[in-house]
């Protein structure tokens, strides 16, 4: 019953979505208030219904409901709780339901707090938000039911991929999953301001918080993801360029590009029509990730199942929401007017150059993951791979990280280049002095990494500059936010740039007893001893590990895990964290003769690239959260004034 | 400087940008076109040498050696119609076994045997790269460069 309790209550959700788009419509169309003011009441009880649903799936995913298809596909009544929990949304039916769920509550929260935007554009807001909603329903209802029963029931389920069974991988999906949905929700505000022509820095004000909050979520999905690859999957990598991994970095560099562009539509009131095209660039970024991934069209270590019907039915969808957000975009840019005019040489021409080079990179990226698809609907089977990635978008990286730099030291308006050159003394002399001492230390090292640990280090000067000579404890919060960011950024530039230029990689076949060398370690096999799990069972190797000499010794214990629903194995690694870096470890086959694979790396810094990750987020909600109470106080100071 | 001069000349600095890029990504792209490799291929066009691409295909039934060294292993790529040997040295993944999908990325050695820095195998029991799976299915494909 609960399955078919979910089923109902989903259709009822869908119903009112079509409601709510063609309340608003007539409210708008008619400027009807009393149709306009059911809207909001409307948009609440469709997000109560989504929750509903979803929570009826996870119900039954709790209770192994075998009779249910998607849980004996994907569930098993061994799996820890948390597992099964998750495994609601580690499915192709269930994530699209959490998707849609967390854009119906979006919009309930919308309804109940949003206050500032003028009624007609809310509405607007409201209703393009139902639309979004309708395709997903529909998506949902026709071609994904997440509640099809099985009969007769499976006596137990198939078990969720062991690969996803980890911690962090079940909170992952909701993260991004968030992170996309802002952005809708972003979108939804631009195409309600377009509706009622009222872009302008009200607007601005009204889209950025959900902007900065899709932005927060996006980054630590991707920092997160790109962890658990590192760990997870024993390859010592952390980015791979994997179209699923593209599919969550074009809406990150899009959102990045609005986020900036928005600030200045908010404060200066320029780029207006710029900021509108950007949010239905980074929506349709953020559809194109959501449904390519699930369509499984990419070749991807990470795809899932392909079934051809809901392939076509996810490329419809696309068209008809890309394309409308386009069409509406082009009938109604001519009636956005003028913002106001800077110099080129000034905060806003930087943040220009900012926008035009995280819109080259996200071209790149995007033709980059596409490319394969089109060529293979011409009959031509090829995949793209990280060399494309590296020496495309790399470059342009770097140059988009000198204009980082640079940006925040420049003026509002206009600004003279002599000054700015001055101003940026400090940060030049860092990367200079970085360059010498790498090169007087290590003699040289890949003129990729030698580019990124330079501009790291001038990077990282550049991004606390605008604290200089200022009263710390009067500093606003947000500009606190805009350093902690791009100082996360450096930080991040300047892990990736010694992982890639200083890893140690040993491999053997290791004999119990003997030490082998990486880096300053010496790692030893103690042995193998078999080790049981709650629903694997493995062998785990035990390594005494010393640094240097007559370090203190300290174990590690990395395992080959065997799930048996669906057979599989896994292998875990191993990693000792220092502040200067982590040793990796990872247990392979024995080879017969008494000795076992071991593969050994020691990764200087490679932590600085998720402690980056994980600052530009913190960054961000400072942001947030500065925004929102400044805002507040304005409001307040209204009310009394 | 005017409102409209400031829209020429953004509007210029933006398709200097898009053009360079598009410039970038397509030379890059022409050394991609031939990325992927299927042992027929291989056959047909002879080994590109040295440069960095993936071959693909089933690891041959019973080909699986390995070396004194304990983590080198040499095995075979078939894709039904033609065969490439392949030597790797590291940890195979955990689902690299025989009659399997696997990915090899690396480059070919002038005798036409294949020397992989990385192997991908599949990721979980239903997935299967498309290129491999046609190829499983009989159903040959063709891996044209774009190349003249």
């Amino acid at each position: 019953m609960i399955a078919e309790g979910g089923l109902a209550a989903l259709w009822m959700a869908a119903a009112l979505a079509a409601l709510q788009l063609i309340m608003a419509a007539v409210g708008i169309a008619k400027q009807r208030d009393d149709v306009m003011a059911a809207v909001r009441p409307v948009a609440i009880v469709q997000g109560l219904l989504t929750t509903l649903a979803m929570g009826a799936l996870i119900a039954v995913f709790m209770r192994s409901d075998m009779s249910v298809l998607l849980v004996a596909e994907n569930s098993h009544s061994a799996k820890p709780w948390l597992y099964k929990f998750a495994g609601a949304w580690g499915n192709h039916e269930g994530s699209m339901l959490l998707w849609v769920t967390i854009l119906g509550l979006a919009g309930g929260a919308i309804a109940i707090f949003e206050d500032r935007l003028n009624k007609s554009t809310l509405i607007a807001t409201l209703g393009a938000q139902a639309a979004i909603a309708l395709g997903f329903y529909a998506f949902l209802l026709f071609s994904s039911n997440p509640f099809t029963r099985l009969s007769p029931a499976a006596p137990d389920g198939a078990g969720l991929n062991p690969l996803l069974q980890d911690p962090g991988l079940a909170f992952h999906p909701p993260t991004l999953y968030i992170g996309y949905v802002g952005i809708s929700v972003a979108f939804s505000f631009a195409v309600g301001a377009l509706i009622t022509r009222d872009v302008g820095p009200a607007f601005a004000r009204a889209m950025r918080p959900w902007i900065l909050a899709a932005w927060i979520f996006l980054t630590l999905g991707i920092t997160a993801g790109s962890y658990w690859a590192y760990y997870e999957l024993g390859w010592g990598g952390w980015w791979f360029w994997d179209p699923v991994e593209n599919a969550s970095l074009m809406p990150w560099l899009a959102a990045t590009a609005l986020l900036h562009s928005v600030t200045v539509l908010a404060t200066r009131d320029g780029l207006r029509a710029w900021t509108v095209m950007l949010a239905v660039v980074a929506f349709s970024m953020s559809m194109v990730g959501t449904f390519l991934v699930r369509s499984g069209i990419l070749t991807s270590v990470h795809a899932f199942a392909v079934d051809p019907e809901r392939g076509s039915f996810i490329l419809a969808l696309l068209v008809i929401y890309i394309g409308g957000a386009l069409a509406l975009f082009g009938a109604r840019v001519g009636t956005v007017h003028q913002g106001r005019t800077f110099e080129l040489v000034s905060r806003e021409g930087a943040l220009v150059a900012n926008n035009l080079l995280l819109s080259v990179i996200l071209g790149i990226v995007l033709i980059g993951t596409l490319y394969p698809i089109v060529a293979a609907s011409m009959g031509t089977q090829l995949s793209v791979g990280p060399p494309f990635f590296d020496k495309t978008a790399g470059p342009i990286a770097l140059i988009l990280v000198a204009f980082m730099a640079a940006g925040p030291l420049m003026r509002w308006r206009r600004d003279e280049s002599g000054l700015i050159v001055s101003r940026m003394l400090g940060p030049i002399a860092a990367t200079c002095f970085t360059w010498a001492a790498v090169f007087m230390v290590t003699g040289g090292i890949a003129i990729l990494p030698m580019l990124g640990l330079g501009l790291a280090a001038g990077l990282a000067v550049a991004s606390v500059a605008p604290l200089w000579k200022r009263n710390l404890r009067r500093t606003p919060l947000f500009t606190w936010g805009m350093v902690i960011a791009h100082l996360g950024i450096a930080v991040s530039l300047a892990g990736m740039a010694c992982d890639s230029a200083f890893t140690k990689e040993t491999l053997v076949a290791a004999r119990v007893g003997q030490p082998y060398k990486v880096g300053p370690y010496r790692v030893t096999l103690d042995g193998i001893s078999p080790v049981i799990g709650s629903n694997w069972s493995a062998l785990q190797a035990q390594l005494t590990v010393r640094r240097g000499e007559d370090g203190t010794p300290f174990a590690l214990h990395p395992q080959s895990r065997f799930f048996s629903s669906p057979p599989t194995v896994t292998s875990e690694s191993a990693i000792a964290t220092r502040l200067d870096g982590q040793l990796y470890t990872v247990l392979g086959a024995p080879d017969g003769q008494g000795r076992w694979q071991l593969r050994l790396w020691w990764k200087p810094f490679v932590t600085f690239i998720w402690l980056g990750g994980a600052l530009i987020a913190l960054g961000g909600a400072l942001s947030l959260f500065g925004r929102v109470r400044r805002e507040r106080q304005v409001v307040l100071r209204e009310a009394y004034a | 400087m005017k409102a409209k001069h400031q829209r020429l000349m953004l509007v210029l600095l933006a398709v200097v940008a898009i053009a360079g890029a598009s410039g970038l990504a397509l030379s890059a792209l022409k050394d991609q076109a031939a990325f992927f490799y299927a042992p027929s291929d291989v056959a047909k066009s002879g080994p590109p040498v040295g440069r960095a691409v993936r071959l693909g295909g089933m690891v041959k039934k019973g080909s699986i050696e390995r070396q004194a060294d304990g983590v080198s292993i040499r095995f075979v790529v078939t894709d039904g119609a033609a065969t490439v040997p392949v030597s790797f040295s590291g940890i195979t993944p955990d689902l690299f076994k025989e009659a399997s999908g696997v990915v090899a990325e690396g480059s070919f050695n002038a005798d036409g045997s294949f020397t992989a820095t990385n192997l991908l195998a599949k990721h979980d029991e239903r997935y299967m790269p498309p290129q491999v799976a046609q190829t499983r299915e009989g159903n040959m494909h063709e891996t044209k460069s774009l190349e003249p």
